[in-house]
């Protein structure tokens, strides 16, 4: 189990962070400190190593690196998860999105691709996907190859088809695969209009504007400051009235939030760009 | 074993108090919620197991019977004293030095989400020799290595006794890896968390 060995001192963190920072360009140092501790602990303790062999492997294993970001970014996502989410979006957001003539959507931190192709064939089954466009981004390369092919394995299926049954959509989850032995393809026509390419949240810009932004379950591994920076980002990301949903338990408790957004639903954390 | 002076001044003197547990365990923190004081100067942390997409009456069970102030806990939530905390089902819940919560989604631990392991080592590292730590009835082992983690960081650690408890394996464990520093019978656990407070 992971967490099973010492954790790192302040110090070690500090220079683990700064090692990544200057050789790889990727800023860790706004993460929440005790998930991003767990990474590292679970990181040294798959891969057997020491704090100083990680470091080592750090600075001169220029393949070293991907992996890690794989194990230290969580990556854990499902179908259709809360699927009670997917139901406001449905009743509260979608009859105003299909007002568009085209509906550009921003998966931001989309991981392996799941949350961008349950927006797909929710738009699909409203009939609005052939007008709209999923981005789906993340700074992960390893994990947008999964996400491009849109396979799944038949026991993450049968989880996933769980939460489908919640969100009252018709039919059920299965009906949008093509099964093949032990997995699953997403049909091609909730492909076609997604693209799956890398962004950093952290710092990257602003390159497209949205009718609607997801980014469920990421501001939980960044501190407060980081969420206001990237709050920023969606915000100028945004169209006039577009819309901002966050996971259900990631509540912004602050003013200068509620300055820019009006709450469309609060359980289920969906809002609503006001102003220009 | 039985309470003695010291195992009461411990908890009296304690910020934190943690329950676990799973399978057989609501009862026995349905009861606690509710004798609990409105004023025990504590923070009151609970992880029991439970299943995503069950609407679930938990918290509202709890604060309509508890004197204290009860919260489901969400991300970057402060800490707060005289509050009875809830973990979320689906996450993972941390804590941060700084005095709040944070959540976290990664992998199951022992097919728990949220997973008592996760938090009881997360607390140890951050709150160490002031918390009191229980864990109570459960069909696995979570649980049981959070609280040895608890243990070698000072805290007050206490197995239900598992001959009392519906299902053994969650405080056997933890008797097993030695990690509960008191087994009490339920009904010396609710006497010492009616001990009031230090003043």
């Amino acid at each position: 189990m992971p967490d099973a060995k010492e954790s790192l001192t302040d110090a070690q963190l500090t220079e683990l962070i700064d090692i990544v920072k200057k050789i790889h360009g990727f800023d860790f140092s706004d993460y929440t400190e005790a998930s991003f501790r767990r990474r590292i602990a679970r990181v040294m303790m798959i891969k057997k190593l020491e704090f100083y062999d990680l470091k080592h492997l750090l600075i001169n294993d220029p393949n070293f690196f991907q992996e890690f970001l794989e194990e230290i970014t969580v990556n854990v996502t499902e179908m259709f998860r809360d699927p009670a989410f997917y139901k406001s979006l449905h009743t509260q957001v979608i009859p105003y999105l299909s007002t568009y003539q085209h509906i550009k959507v921003w998966c931001a931190g989309c991981s392996t691709g799941e949350e961008a192709y349950s927006l797909a064939i929710l738009l699909n089954e409203e009939k609005l996907l052939k007008r709209s466009f999923i981005y789906g981004t993340d700074i992960n390369t390893e994990v947008l190859n999964y996400a491009k092919k849109g396979i799944y394995s038949l026991r993450k299926i049968k989880s996933y088809a769980e939460n489908y049954l919640f969100t009252g959509l018709p039919g059920s989850l299965t009906d949008h695969f093509t099964m093949m032995y032990d997995a699953a393809a997403i049909h091609s026509e909730l492909k076609q209009n997604t693209l799956f390419s890398v962004h950093n949240l952290i710092s990257d810009t602003v390159f497209n504007e949205f009718q609607l932004i997801s980014c469920r379950n990421v501001f939980i591994y960044f501190e407060t400051e980081l969420q206001h920076r990237i709050l920023d980002l969606f915000y100028n990301s945004l169209c006039p009235l577009g819309y901002l949903c966050l996971g259900n338990k990631e509540t912004i408790r602050s003013d200068i939030f509620r300055k820019k957004f009006k709450v469309i639903n609060q359980k289920e954390n969906i809002y609503q760009k006001i102003g220009s | 074993m039985a309470l003695d002076d010291h195992i009461i001044q411990r908890w009296q003197s304690s910020r934190i108090l943690l329950l676990g547990g799973s399978a057989g365990s609501f009862k026995l923190l349905y009861r606690i919620v509710k004798l609990l004081p409105a004023k025990c100067s504590k923070t009151v942390i609970i992880i029991i197991h439970r299943k995503k997409n069950f609407f679930s009456e938990i918290e509202k069970l709890f604060a309509e019977n508890s004197r204290m102030c009860l919260r489901e806990i969400s991300d970057k939530e402060p800490i707060a004293i005289n509050t009875i905390y809830v973990a979320p089902a689906n996450y993972h819940t941390l804590v941060e030095k700084q005095g709040f919560f944070s959540l976290d989604v990664s992998e199951a631990v022992w097919f728990s989400k949220p997973s008592i392991d996760v938090t009881f080592e997360s607390v140890a590292e951050i709150f160490k020799d002031q918390v009191t730590a229980i864990l109570f009835s459960g069909a696995n082992q979570d649980g049981a290595s959070g609280l040895l983690k608890l243990r070698q960081s000072g805290a007050l650690t206490i197995a239900q006794n598992p001959v009392e408890a519906e299902m053994t394996e969650m405080p056997q464990s933890a008797i097993d890896m030695h990690a509960a520093e008191y087994v009490l019978s339920t009904t010396d656990i609710f006497k010492l968390l009616e001990t009031p407070p230090d003043t």
